[in-house]
Parts: structure tokens; C-alpha cells; sequence
């Protein structure tokens, strides 16, 4: 059983540090202008848009045959291609292609299904040792953190943070926290591990179900220098990730970076299309892990298309003020509120009111996932298997009276201005009226409009 | 034609002069207008909460009540996207007035500029406004083009305070990002509903403005009860108000 | 020789029934209309600026016959030692890298010249056929990168792209915009995180 997380709680402390949250809000926010800028300069950003939904949309709804294509194709290539069910399936597969090849050292780069399964857990406590080559995955395993963002993992890490972990963990210089020189010492720490590697481990941006291709974006280059030393590729990947066809590529690669980042492309977008030569082996999991459940659902569905691009984190103000981690999940922000419940309704019921419904996030989406809609039908799940706390429940129910009998709505609104009038400050400014913690309460009006039109207008 | 008023609960026992702005500015361009008695409120708090049985009854009353009328006018934003995007669910679509009411129902701003088309207004208001442009009215009715959709799109609520002599704009540096109200969310996330209220607050302020306009008066609650907790140096107004004449200061 | 891991099947037709079961109606699957896309009427201009913005350096020189005094210009290049070129034909390098078996004694190589197929305008890239790589981590290894690209070969946007390796049978391809780079600490954009510290590229006429 998972704990139950409570997001409001789980934010406080981030949020009510403005250094903190504040410093974090302008960052992310720093990151979507650059989107902005990116999505504007093509006239067509919409029509892609559009185009990549309804591929998604085509591609989901036919996923079996895709992925038997898929499968036959990369098989043609010479790649082995496995299957898992869930996470734990999906890390004894691992395990396997690294214990049949004796090997201890692992580098990988960025994957969130690897994320999502727990995969490092698992083979540290195999005794085997694995090494994030992105840089910011670098930096929050060294700290023996999560990371608190699908893109950006370290985002929630101060530069000065940074400098004392690689000071500790690389020997960098004690108090150095200029972002060139500690990114210089990774890539030094990182350069060993890449020539020590024995098998690369790496996500997939992109299977192609024409070619049997995966394509991997990064902007370090860590994923093909992970994969093109040693002689061993396993690329893990969520069933969702198909695309019919390799041209397909052209919308998606144009979407993504620019999503993502705001960049036009990612400094790598590699194609693999099986294994290196004849002499290595390409692994490619496909992983189910309630996938195949999500797809059942008409209204969920669409959280399939994701692309991990992690814009909805960026334009998302609650994301922003909040922090990655006050979500407790893999996946942060809108659709990570969204994906979490699917995997358990209980544990992450507080997730879908993590969110003022602005619809920013809905906007943003390169694939049109409609994310606040989601979160909001999640709301109506979670009440009719009453997740929500009784209190809640009832006091809606309440309003829901109040709103049926105009006489008595009217009753109380003048009971509540007046008394709103003539009550100390202290009775209604208090820690039980959650409202006033930070705010003021309206100054109440003498007399309600409902009055006001009673005597100005002849009814 | 009879156009009805439909002025949300909160907006009646709060903020009646945004309603009798609305009234006013309705009558003063020749719109006949009607308040038909017995309106409490759209259902939205309970919807958004997701309490789908307790919304379904309140919505049935509301589609009966305006079923008569050619059209329903609102001004607040979020109320108008519920009628209008979130009724569905609780009605048969063949239901005639649900299907009236529902495509019927017009948010203030877009009523006077796409069914009156108002092309002047003799008010003043020599001022320097800033617009928070609420994320309903903004990404679910489109009174305007978010800054995160490439669709071209007029703002509406814009053009018409344009209309308006004297007014100064102010540009924040974000546009249109939450403030941080969402109904029970600003109960619920308390903490981050009022860090989201605030930054919005400051980048308004800080550009200078003296006014901060919305057509949705459910943020301007929330913006307003910061303020004055606060003390900033800034007012808030409904734009209704600003339309319809009222001074300085009125909300 | 070690045992090679064969595919782990068990959960395929799981996996599979669970999604057949649950019939979803498939709607067509969109083409991009190429009219509907944006062209550059300047495409070498266009990629000029992009690579500039991505943090490549663009070098235009009517021939082949150029490249070595356009690179001997950049200090770097002067002083390295251990070049491995792939476009031979318009300089020479000091390592053969078809004469090297493991990939690893390819650590301390100072640049590759690389050879790439056509470059892309709207946003800077340089698709290379995995086929011209003698040992693909050249690309990704040495300190710095260049690419020879002919002048003639362009296209706007990467939907032309994909439509001129439609048929690429290489075992690898990558597209390439810039170098290698990093912004995760706090956000400041450092040159040069895993893969090459710089990129140039070589634009040249007679190619
Ligand atoms: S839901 Fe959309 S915006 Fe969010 S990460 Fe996925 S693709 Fe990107």
C-alpha cells in the first residue's frame, strides 16, 4: 500500500519559502516564454498540433497491430524484443540481460519508465551499479533523490546545492557553484563511467512500427554515448510510444524540443534501427504497467498520447509554486495528477485538486491531451467511490440545498453579510476560516442585488 | 427580445453593484432586460468538486428558470463555461431547453460584443488599468487568445474597454496566468492559491497599475482579499464597472 | 562466449488479448499537407541563423579545397593532434578509424570531420547516415565536431526531412543541431556536456 499523499501538505513547506518557490516559479516560467517563442515561429504550430493528436488518437486505437508490426520489424533488424507486464516484470527482464552478460556497470540515460518502475532500486539491490549520465539525473542520484521533473530533473536545485554535492561526491572545489565548472568536472566524472560502461540502458522518444527504429532525443549526447561503446543496448519503453511510420517523425520532432525546452530541435534525435553490428545486441522492452488499462477508459485515453515533453509542468502555476516532489509521483504536474490515480485512486485521490482548472496545461499540450478536463472528470471518480473526505461531500451537498431553495439561499446570505458586519474581526479572521489565513473576506454589502432590484426595478 | 440576467450567487450577495453595473449598462444600450426571480447559482462549486449528483438538481433549476428567454447573460465567465461546457453531462441532449439555454447563455463581455456589437460607449475612466484576464473566460469561452495557443483570436473584453476614454493600459509581464482562485481550490491549496494571487498581484503593481480589471469577479474576490490583507497600492473593478461608468474605486 | 538473452515473451499475448478485448473505433491516420508548412525562400540563411541559436558555428566556403584553411583558423583545431576525418576528400585526417576494432581507443580523439548528407532549415540540422561512421561514438566522443555538408543539399523543415530518408537502411542515423549541451543547473545553458564541446559546420559549394 502506498501512503496516502495529502498535495496541500506535501507543498507547504516549498511554497511558503519564497527563495524557494518563488526562484523556482521564474525558472519554469523562464522555460515556457522560450515555448512561446519556438510555438510562434511556425504558422502552422496548431496544424501540427492538431496532426500529432490525430496520429495519436490512430495509433492508440490500433495499438495491437502496431506493436506486432513494431515487434516484427525490430526483430527483422536483429533486435529482441520483450514483453512486460508490469514494473516488477519489466526490471526481472533487465536483471536477466545483465546477469547473462556478467556485467556490474550500467550507464543510462534519461528514462521515465525506468523512472516509473523503480529500476535503479532494483539492480542496486542486485548489487549492481548504475550511473544516470544526464546531468541533472546525475545530480539528483548523487543526492539520492527523485527527480522532480520529466525534462528538467534538478530544477528544484540550486546551483550552490549542486557545488556541494560534487564537491562531496567528485571533489570539486568546496563552495564552486558556477554552472560551467561543475558541469566541466561532470563531464570528466562521466567521461570514466561512459568508458567503463558495459551495457547501456536508455528510454525511447519514438518506436517506428514501419521500421522497427527507436529514436532517442537528448541534448548531452549522453544516450548515444551510452550506447555506442559498449556492446550492449536495452531500450525500455512504454507501449504508447509507437508511431505507425517513420515519417510520422516529422510532425513529433518538431513538436517536441520546442515543447519542451523551446528549442527548435534537440541536439541528438538518433535513429536506431537494431543493434550496432553483428557482433551486438539490442534489447528493447515494451512495457504494459495499466497501460492497456488506461486505454479502456474513454476518458482517460488520451493521457496515451503523451509525448513527455513536460511543458504542462512548466506553464502549470501550481507546479511551479509547488515543486515536483509535492506530488509524490514519477510524473509531477498535470499529467502525472492525472496518470497517478489510474495506478491508485486512494493513494493519489488529492492529485486532481492539486489544480485551479485554468487550462493552461490543456493549451500547451503538443498532442492536445485535454489535461484539466481529465483532472476534473478524475474529481467526479473519486466522489462517486467517495475518496473524497466526508466534510467535503457534505458541505457540497449543503450547497447544493442552499441553491435549490432561493428563499433559503437568500436567508442565509443575509444572516452571513450581517453577520459578516457586526462580528469581531477575530471571529471571523481566525485559523479555522481557511479563507482569511492569507486573505480578507469580502466587506459585506447592506443588501444583496436580489434586494437592490426589488426596490429600483417594478416586479 | 427579452434577454434575462443571470447574476451568480456570490456576485448577488457580495458584489451587487457589479450587477446592477451589468443591469444598467444592458438597459443604457437598449437591451431588454429581465431578472427572473428564484436564480441562485450555476452549480459550478459543487461540479468542480466533483459532486456530480449534488450539481445535476441545481442545474435542472437553472435551465428551467431561463428556458423562456432568448438569451441568458452573465457576467462572470466561469459561470457562462459551465452552462455552457459542462451542462452536457447533466441532461439528455435531445432536452430542448437544455439545448436553448445551454447555446443561449452569454458571458457579459462577448454578448456586448458579438450580439449588440457595441461600437461606443460614452464613459470615461482616465485611469491606469491593467487586465487580469480570467482562465475561463480566457481558455474556455476564448474571450481572448491565451498566450499559449498560436490560434489567432480578438480579445473581447479588450476592444470593448477600449471603448472607454481615458484609460491607460498596463501590461504585466504574464498575461493571463492564474490567479489562483479556482473556486474550493483557494480553500483547498490555500497556501499556493494565495503565492499564485500574490506574484499576480506584484507584477500588476509593479508596472504601475492603479486598477486591476477582470470580467470575472470570483478572481477579483480572491485578488481583493489579498490586497487588503496586504495593502498594496491597487484597486480592483469589474469591468462591468468600468463600462458602465462608475468611478474610481467602486468595487 | 556468453549466452545470449532471448526475448522474454510470456506477457506478450497478455498484453495483447487485454488491448484486443477492448475494441476502440480507429479513426484515419492524418498525412501532414506540405503546403500547409512553412518553406524558406533563403533556406542556407535560414539554417545559418538556427545554428547559430542552437550553438553551432556555420562556415561557408566555395570548395572543398577551403575546409582546411576555413578550421585551421579556429585555434583548437591548430593545436590538435588526433583528427579522424570521414571526408577525406576535403581533408585529411591523422587517425584511420576503420583500422581501430574497439570502439574505446577512441577516448582521446580531438575532433571528427564528419560527413553529413543535408542540413535543415528551421532548425539547424545535419542529418548523418550511420554508414559513413566507421565506429559510431566518433560522432559523440571527440572533443570537437565538424561536418562537411554540400551547399546544394537543404531542405525547409523536417517533414521534407524524413522525406528524403524515407528509405534510409543504415543501422543508425541521427540529426544533429549543435553541440552537445546542458542546462540542468539552474538553468544556464553550458557548451559541451558529454559529446563535443563545439560544433562547426562546413558549408561547402563544390561538394
Ligand atoms: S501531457 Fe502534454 S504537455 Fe504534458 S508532458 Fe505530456 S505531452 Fe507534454
Amino acid at each position: 500500500m502506498l501512503p496516502i499523499v495529502q498535495h496541500p501538505a506535501a507543498a507547504k513547506e516549498f511554497v511558503n519559502d519564497p527563495n524557494r518557490s518563488r526562484w523556482h516559479d521564474q525558472a519554469l516560467w523562464f522555460v515556457r516564454s522560450k515555448r512561446d517563442k519556438q510555438a510562434a515561429s511556425l504558422p502552422e504550430w496548431e496544424y501540427l498540433r492538431e496532426t500529432a493528436s490525430g496520429i495519436k488518437t490512430h495509433t492508440i486505437a490500433n495499438l495491437a497491430h502496431y506493436l506486432q508490426e513494431f515487434e516484427r520489424n525490430a526483430t527483422a533488424r536483429g533486435a529482441v524484443v520483450h514483453w512486460a507486464r508490469d514494473a516488477d516484470h519489466h526490471n526481472e527482464i533487465v536483471l536477466r540481460i545483465l546477469r547473462d552478460h556478467k556485467t556490474k556497470r550500467i550507464v543510462k540515460s534519461k528514462s521515465m519508465l525506468t523512472e516509473e518502475c523503480g529500476l535503479n532500486h532494483y539492480l542496486e539491490d542486485n548489487g549492481i551499479d548504475v550511473v544516470d549520465t544526464d546531468l541533472g539525473e546525475r545530480i539528483v542520484q548523487l543526492r539520492g533523490e527523485t527527480p522532480s521533473h520529466i525534462v528538467l530533473p534538478a530544477i528544484h536545485i540550486k546551483k550552490e546545492e549542486v557545488g556541494d554535492t560534487f564537491h562531496k561526491h567528485l571533489g570539486t572545489d568546496e563552495g564552486a557553484s558556477d554552472p560551467k565548472y561543475l558541469a566541466e568536472a561532470a563531464r570528466g566524472h562521466l567521461r570514466d563511467k561512459f568508458l567503463a560502461g558495459e551495457i547501456g540502458i536508455t528510454g525511447v522518444n519514438f518506436a517506428i512500427a514501419e521500421t522497427g527504429g527507436l529514436v532517442v532525443c537528448t541534448n548531452e549526447g549522453n544516450a548515444d554515448l551510452g550506447t555506442s561503446l559498449p556492446r550492449v543496448h536495452i531500450a525500455c519503453m512504454g507501449i504508447e510510444k509507437l508511431l505507425p511510420r517513420q515519417r510520422d517523425l516529422g510532425v513529433f520532432t518538431r513538436l517536441l524540443a520546442r515543447s519542451a525546452t523551446g528549442q527548435p530541435i534537440t541536439s541528438y534525435t538518433s535513429h536506431f534501427n537494431g543493434p550496432r553490428d553483428e557482433n551486438s545486441e539490442l534489447h528493447i522492452v515494451l512495457v504494459d504497467n495499466g497501460r492497456s488499462r488506461l486505454r479502456e477508459s474513454e476518458t482517460f485515453r488520451a493521457a496515451m498520447h503523451c509525448i513527455r515533453c513536460g511543458a504542462c509542468m512548466n506553464t502549470c502555476p501550481v507546479y511551479r509554486r509547488s515543486g515536483g516532489h509535492s506530488y509524490r509521483a514519477t510524473v509531477p504536474g498535470p499529467i502525472g495528477s492525472v496518470l497517478s490515480p489510474t495506478r491508485d485512486q486512494n493513494s493519489y485521490k488529492s492529485l486532481p485538486y492539486a489544480c485551479s482548472l485554468c487550462g493552461s496545461c490543456s493549451d500547451v499540450c503538443p498532442v492536445k491531451i485535454p489535461l484539466h478536463h481529465q483532472l476534473l472528470a478524475w474529481r467526479g471518480e473519486l466522489v462517486g467511490k467517495k475518496l473524497l473526505p466526508l466534510s467535503k461531500r457534505l458541505s457540497m451537498r449543503c450547497a447544493s440545498y442552499l441553491f435549490r431553495f432561493p428563499a433559503l439561499f437568500r436567508l442565509v446570505g443575509k444572516v452571513g453579510r450581517f453577520a459578516l458586519r457586526v462580528l469581531p474581526r477575530w471571529a471571523t479572521h481566525n485559523r479555522l476560516n481557511v479563507w482569511t489565513i492569507a486573505r480578507e473576506l469580502p466587506e459585506p454589502p447592506k443588501e444583496s442585488f436580489h434586494q437592490w432590484h426589488r426596490r429600483h426595478r417594478n416586479h | 427580445m427579452t434577454v434575462a440576467l443571470f447574476v451568480p450567487c456570490y456576485i448577488d450577495q457580495l458584489y451587487p453593484d457589479v450587477a446592477i453595473a451589468t443591469l444598467e449598462l444592458l438597459e443604457r444600450l437598449g437591451v431588454d432586460v429581465a431578472y427572473p426571480d428564484g436564480q441562485t447559482c450555476c452549480g459550478q462549486p459543487m461540479a468542480n468538486t466533483g459532486c456530480e449528483t449534488d450539481t445535476a438538481p441545481v442545474a435542472r433549476r437553472l435551465v428551467d428558470l431561463f428556458a423562456d428567454f432568448e438569451a441568458v447573460v452573465c457576467p462572470s465567465g466561469s459561470c457562462v463555461s459551465m452552462v455552457r461546457n459542462h451542462y452536457a453531462a447533466y441532461f439528455d441532449p435531445e432536452d430542448a431547453k437544455f439545448q436553448h439555454v445551454t447555446s443561449k447563455t452569454y458571458e457579459l463581455c462577448e454578448y456586448l460584443h458579438d450580439v449588440v456589437g457595441v461600437t461606443h460607449l460614452d464613459v470615461k475612466f482616465p485611469h491606469r488599468v491593467s487586465l487580469h484576464q480570467s482562465c475561463h473566460g480566457l481558455r474556455e469561452l476564448r474571450l481572448g487568445q491565451s498566450s499559449e495557443s498560436m490560434t489567432p483570436r480578438e480579445n473581447k473584453v479588450r476592444k470593448l474597454l477600449n471603448l472607454v476614454e481615458g484609460i491607460e493600459w498596463v501590461e504585466p509581464d504574464r498575461p493571463d496566468d492564474c490567479c489562483g482562485f479556482g473556486g474550493t481550490f483557494a480553500v483547498n491549496e490555500a497556501d499556493v492559491s494565495a503565492e499564485m494571487g500574490r506574484a499576480r498581484i506584484a507584477d500588476h503593481c509593479d508596472k504601475g497599475s492603479e486598477v486591476l480589471a477582470s470580467a470575472d469577479m470570483s478572481c477579483l474576490m480572491h485578488l481583493q482579499g489579498l490586497i487588503r490583507r496586504e495593502k498594496n497600492p491597487i484597486q480592483v473593478m469589474h469591468v462591468a464597472q468600468i463600462l458602465s461608468g462608475r468611478p474610481l474605486g467602486a468595487a | 562466449m556468453m549466452k545470449p538473452t532471448l526475448a522474454d515473451t510470456d506477457a506478450r499475448q497478455g498484453i495483447l488479448d487485454r488491448i484486443n478485448t477492448k475494441h476502440v473505433d480507429i479513426p484515419p491516420l492524418p498525412d501532414v499537407d506540405v503546403d500547409r508548412v512553412i518553406q524558406f525562400d533563403e533556406p542556407i540563411d535560414k539554417f545559418v541563423e538556427m545554428l547559430a541559436m542552437v550553438g553551432g558555428q556555420a562556415h561557408q566556403v566555395d570548395s572543398q579545397a577551403d575546409v582546411r584553411a576555413q578550421l585551421e583558423e579556429i585555434e583548437v583545431f591548430r593545436t590538435a593532434t588526433r583528427i579522424v576525418s570521414l571526408a577525406p576528400e576535403s581533408i585529411a585526417g591523422t587517425i584511420d578509424a576503420t583500422q581501430i576494432e574497439d570502439p574505446h581507443d577512441l577516448s582521446t580523439v580531438d575532433w571528427t570531420i564528419a560527413r553529413g548528407e543535408f542540413m535543415v532549415a528551421e532548425n539547424g540540422s545535419i542529418w548523418i547516415d550511420g554508414d559513413t561512421l566507421p565506429h559510431r561514438v566518433l560522432l559523440f566522443i571527440a572533443q570537437y565536431l565538424a561536418i562537411v555538408v554540400p551547399r546544394s543539399q537543404i531542405v525547409s523543415n523536417m517533414h521534407q526531412a524524413y522525406e528524403r530518408i524515407e528509405n534510409f537502411s543504415a543501422r543508425f542515423g541521427v540529426f544533429v543541431s549543435g553541440p552537445s549541451k546542458t542546462a540542468d543547473i539552474e538553468q544556464s545553458l553550458v557548451l559541451g556536456a558529454h559529446g563535443c564541446r563545439k560544433l562547426q559546420v562546413l558549408i561547402v559549394g563544390d561538394l
